[in-house]
């Protein structure tokens, strides 16, 4: 076995330090009934790593790569081009095999990119302060719903139509189990809901998106006022986060915490995941905020080094009296994002920002120009929604048949819901060729 | 640029006793500014074409000023996050003691799978049928987890051992539920040496969390067990092995006695890597078990995270699985979202997408490479090498309980007793003989506990050389003239011991223009 550096001889000699014959009686407090006399049945013996890479070869034929397809698929995650520097970064031994940085004195490295990260954030959300990243988008968006809850001490969050709608059940479901109201919005495909209203003295948060699940880019700022009259949060969420290369950032139109998805910067789309999820938030609220933080202090010579800090609002320290029961943050997938975001700088960020307005743009154009396709979308980003003359799933079907990765139906995230069987979402990055989009409408065409 | 790194006037002040240089540098110790003091405008490390000229359509919000992000050159960031780097302890430096946290050695077979096209650039909402071999891939891992441990069904989504652990006590509120009984059972019982997740997860969801002591040999005090069961105890959630690396030897009676009040049985699975091969937990009675990916099946901690915690289901919870899961009909595979027709009543859904592909392409590489023979030797050679350095450090340090222990070896504090040498110190002193420190202070049982987990992946030449250091060091703690060293140590790491109080109290979370060092120090 390859990985394991013991010899039958090291083996016995450690059996003659401790004082028994075998390993097994090693394992004697299991009980008898429990104890397996032989390997687990029923499952193959090791192989070695030429067979391995077979193996996972043979999986991947079976799947169709984006990067052999025209492709355009978003909803919450985005092809980008990730430098080769990011990938060979995280592949460092001391970045990829290091614990928490628990012990400062020897894990600066990691402490230092994770405090570049957190500043990065509240850069690019217009926040003051960021944790140190959560598992994804998806579930801090759960979080920050939890974290207005304690901050307001109320128990009822508005949810928009325009939010994703898993991220939607997943706040749906921590309520359900741990006894909040979630109150959801009707799919929001026009981009003109008004949630205004809505908010009364109960209301512990609204949660909107921007650009929304849609593609919709709207402007939260009276929406935040009313929030803040009614003693009500804004959370605002971002699933696209090259976005706020170009886009005011949620910060100026006074949201309380932000929530993005960071794949799109350093991560790949691995299939869903693992992703990295941006927080922040106000000062005032930084206490209640869930996830881990790093801080600025200085070292016993007076050298300047970060510590993980704030930890009396964690799990191993308050126990059930936690923010959070959260353990991890995603450090990896964080340290990609600040690598990419590093080589991207002001400049390549706003560039690649521009870069993806102006595709999907060119492809909106190109698509809305097709008999019986209509745009939804007044204003977007790099992400739209048309309605189609006929339901979207099978049309996204048959162009997957010809190796075209033409979007997302509507239908697949909110099944059975017959206002939006017509409508597909369409996603345009930097990746994204002329011949593809090409491609693509004279696919469409020939369907539709 | 300013190199100065926060020191407070000239290059070595401070109590070191160093000589200085004029960089402030040693050799390749590099002191490193933040990006934020090191970017100049007009600079970048990417190539991006112009884009094209179009209208724009951001419905009047384009943003307005700076971001304020800093620019450098693609060589510049490779050296900025190499020299980083460099100031990191890691598995693939050496012995990576930490208790209860199972740093093994990461193949690097497991990251170039990983990242195969046709696997790593997957869109989770690509249609169905053109990621087959990726749901073949989840659903072969979900059946050696199956497999492995005994149990009928697995949920695949929770993202980490703590996600798993909400996911499972989900599952057995979503029983309860469906049986009537949520309302009057609200009490979740749980050792005193439990990971602190477990009593943040159960609050979380409601529950009073009632702690349940243990014996003099360091597992559940099975009678205080009973008298604590009753008709309003939801669960029991129960690490085994235990955090004092311990196997419960009553784990059978544990789980008839809870099973017998109406409860349910959560098994923390943070530590199936000491049993994986040689138990199933499903023959211990148990009702739902997270398995943290990143410890038992290698995948990278990578600094904290990612993880991955795929939660392991009984009959009487399979029904509540979370959204998604995988189906085969036939000869093609689905992937069940919110919404589809199904049987059993799931109880919602805890993560966008389909869970941490990444971590399952890892870990099932990890499972192939050893199969079900390697595994049970992974075991094994765990168990070995943790019952090796409680043996050889039995006389010099103290253990807390009569052996034999399963991964991992704790120790307390009592062989420090009147040296003025604390646990904090020695472990500090540890780090300047190269090592990484064990768990310290956990469970909080053992008076200044020190959790020692070698792992199957250290040779033997290195155990005994870290026992030679840990024996050593006790040597010195004992001697009575040492004290002051252990309290400055450590000596020869990038960084001393750093102020954390400093840090709380005046929490300077983000880098601003203005607030250097010297205003935090302030």
């Amino acid at each position: 076995m390859r990985y394991l550096p013991l010899t039958d001889a090291d083996r016995r000699d450690m059996l003659g330090v401790i004082g028994v014959k075998s390993v097994d009686e090693l394992f004697r407090d299991v009980p008898l009934s429990a104890r397996l006399g032989a390997k687990v049945a029923g499952l193959p013996d090791h192989l070695g790593e030429l067979e391995v890479e077979r193996a996972f070869q043979a999986y991947a034929a079976k799947n169709v790569s984006p990067s052999v397809a025209p492709f355009f698929i978003g909803a919450g995650a985005y092809r980008h081009h990730v430098p080769a520097t990011v990938d060979y970064m995280i592949q460092r031994g001391e970045f990829l095999t290091s614990y928490t940085p628990y012990q400062p004195e020897i894990t600066q490295g990691t402490l230092q990119y994770l405090f570049e990260f957190q500043t990065q954030v509240t850069l690019l959300t217009g926040m003051e302060v960021a944790n140190a990243s959560m598992y994804d988008g998806s579930t801090g968006t759960s979080e920050a719903v939890l974290m207005a809850n304690r901050v307001t001490r109320r128990s009822k969050a508005l949810l928009s139509g325009g939010l994703h709608p898993q991220y939607r059940r997943i706040i749906e479901t921590t309520g359900h189990w741990q006894g909040f109201k979630a109150v959801s919005g009707k799919p929001d495909a026009d981009g003109l809901e008004d949630l205004i209203a809505a908010v009364d003295k109960e209301t512990s948060c609204v949660v909107v998106q921007n650009p929304s699940f849609f593609g919709h880019v709207r402007d939260f700022g009276k929406l935040a006022e009313a929030c803040h009259a009614a003693g009500a949060l804004l959370i605002v969420v971002v699933t696209e986060v090259v976005s706020l290369g170009l886009l005011k950032p949620p910060g100026e139109m006074g949201a309380d915490i932000v929530v993005c998805e960071g794949q799109s910067i350093g991560n790949g789309l691995g299939f869903g995941g693992p992703y990295v999820g941006l927080f922040a938030t106000k000062e005032k609220y930084m206490r209640q905020m869930p996830g881990r933080l790093v801080g600025e202090t200085v070292d016993a010579d007076g050298k300047r080094g970060f510590v993980l800090t704030l930890s009396t609002r964690e799990q191993h320290i308050r126990r059930e009296k936690a923010t959070s029961n959260i353990c991890t943050n995603a450090g990896l997938c964080a340290l990609a994002f600040t690598v990419h975001l590093t080589l991207l700088g002001e400049a390549g960020f706003r560039r690649l920002s521009e870069l993806n307005h102006g595709k999907a743009s060119q492809l909106a154009d190109k698509v809305a120009a097709l008999p019986g396709v209509k745009l939804l979308n007044e204003g977007f980003f790099n992400e739209f929604t048309v309605s189609l003359p006929k339901a979207a799933a099978p049309v996204v079907e048959a162009l997957a048949a010809k190796r075209i990765l033409g979007g997302v139906p509507v239908s697949r995230l909110l099944p059975g819901d017959k206002s939006v069987e017509n409508l597909l979402l369409l996603a345009a990055t930097e990746t994204a060729t002329d011949g593809g989009m090409d491609a693509l409408v004279a696919g469409l065409k020939e369907m539709l | 640029m300013d190199r100065s790194q926060g020191r407070t006037g000239g290059i070595a002040s401070g109590a070191s006793t160093e000589a200085p240089t004029f960089t402030g540098n040693r050799a390749l110790q590099i002191e490193e500014p933040l990006i934020f003091e090191m970017g100049q405008p007009g600079r970048t490390g990417v190539d991006l074409p112009e884009a094209p000229k179009v209208k724009d359509r951001l419905n009047g919000l384009r943003r307005a000023g700076e971001i304020g992000l800093p620019g450098l050159s693609e060589p510049q960031v490779v050296q900025h996050y190499t020299r980083l780097s460099q100031k990191n302890y890691a598995i693939d430096m050496g012995v990576y003691p930490l208790g209860s946290c199972t740093m093994k050695h990461n193949p690097r077979i497991n990251e170039k799978v990983a990242r195969l096209a046709g696997i790593g650039d997957l869109h989770p909402l690509q249609p169905q049928s053109t990621v087959q071999g990726a749901l073949e891939l989840i659903d072969r891992l979900a059946h050696w987890l199956k497999t492995l441990t005994g149990m009928p069904a697995v949920a695949m989504s929770p993202a980490a051992g703590a996600h798993g652990e909400m996911c499972g006590m989900m599952a057995i509120a979503a029983a309860l539920e469906a049986k009537g009984e949520r309302a009057q059972r609200k009490t979740v019982l749980a050792p005193e040496s439990a990971h602190g997740t477990n009593p943040a997860t159960a609050a979380a969801l409601g529950f009073t969390v009632k702690p349940i002591p243990a014996n003099e040999k360091g597992r559940v005090d099975l009678a205080a067990l009973k008298a604590a069961l009753g008709p309003d105890v939801a669960a029991i959630m129960l690490t085994n092995p235990n955090t004092c690396g311990l196997f419960e030897s009553e784990i059978v009676e544990i789980s008839k006695a809870v099973h017998d009040a109406g409860a349910y049985f959560y098994c923390d699975g943070a530590n199936f890597n000491a049993i994986v091969g040689k138990v199933r937990p499903g023959d211990l009675g148990v009702d739902c078990m997270h398995i943290n990916l990143h410890k038992t099946f290698s995948t990278p901690h990578g600094g904290g995270g990612p993880g991955a915690g795929p939660v392991v289901l009984s009959a009487a919870l399979a029904p509540y699985a979370p959204y998604p899961w995988i189906v085969k009909d036939g000869e093609t595979w689905r992937v069940a979202e919110d919404g589809a027709a199904v049987d059993g009543t799931p109880l919602g859904r805890l993560k966008a997408f389909h869970g941490q592909m990444g971590m399952f392409t890892r870990a099932l590489a990890y499972i192939m490479s050893h199969g079900a023979d390697g595994l049970k030797q992974v075991a094994e050679d765990a168990v070995l090498s943790a019952n090796y350095v409680m043996a050889a450090l039995k006389d010099t340090m103290t253990p807390a309980f009569d052996g034999p222990c399963m991964h991992e070896a704790l120790f307390d504090d009592s062989f420090l007793k009147d040296t003025g040498v604390s646990t904090l110190d020695f472990a500090k002193a540890m780090i300047d003989e190269g090592y990484h420190p064990m768990t310290m202070y956990f469970p909080l049982v053992v008076h200044g506990a020190m959790l020692i987990e070698p792992t199957e992946s250290q040779a033997k030449e290195d155990l005994d050389q870290f026992i030679a250091a840990l024996k050593s060091l006790a040597a010195r703690a004992k001697s009575g003239t040492a004290v002051e060293a252990f309290k400055a140590a450590p000596l020869y790491s990038p960084r001393r011991r750093l102020d954390e109080t400093l840090a709380a109290r005046k929490p300077v979370l983000r880098w601003r223009p203005s607030n250097n060092f010297k205003e935090a120090a302030e």
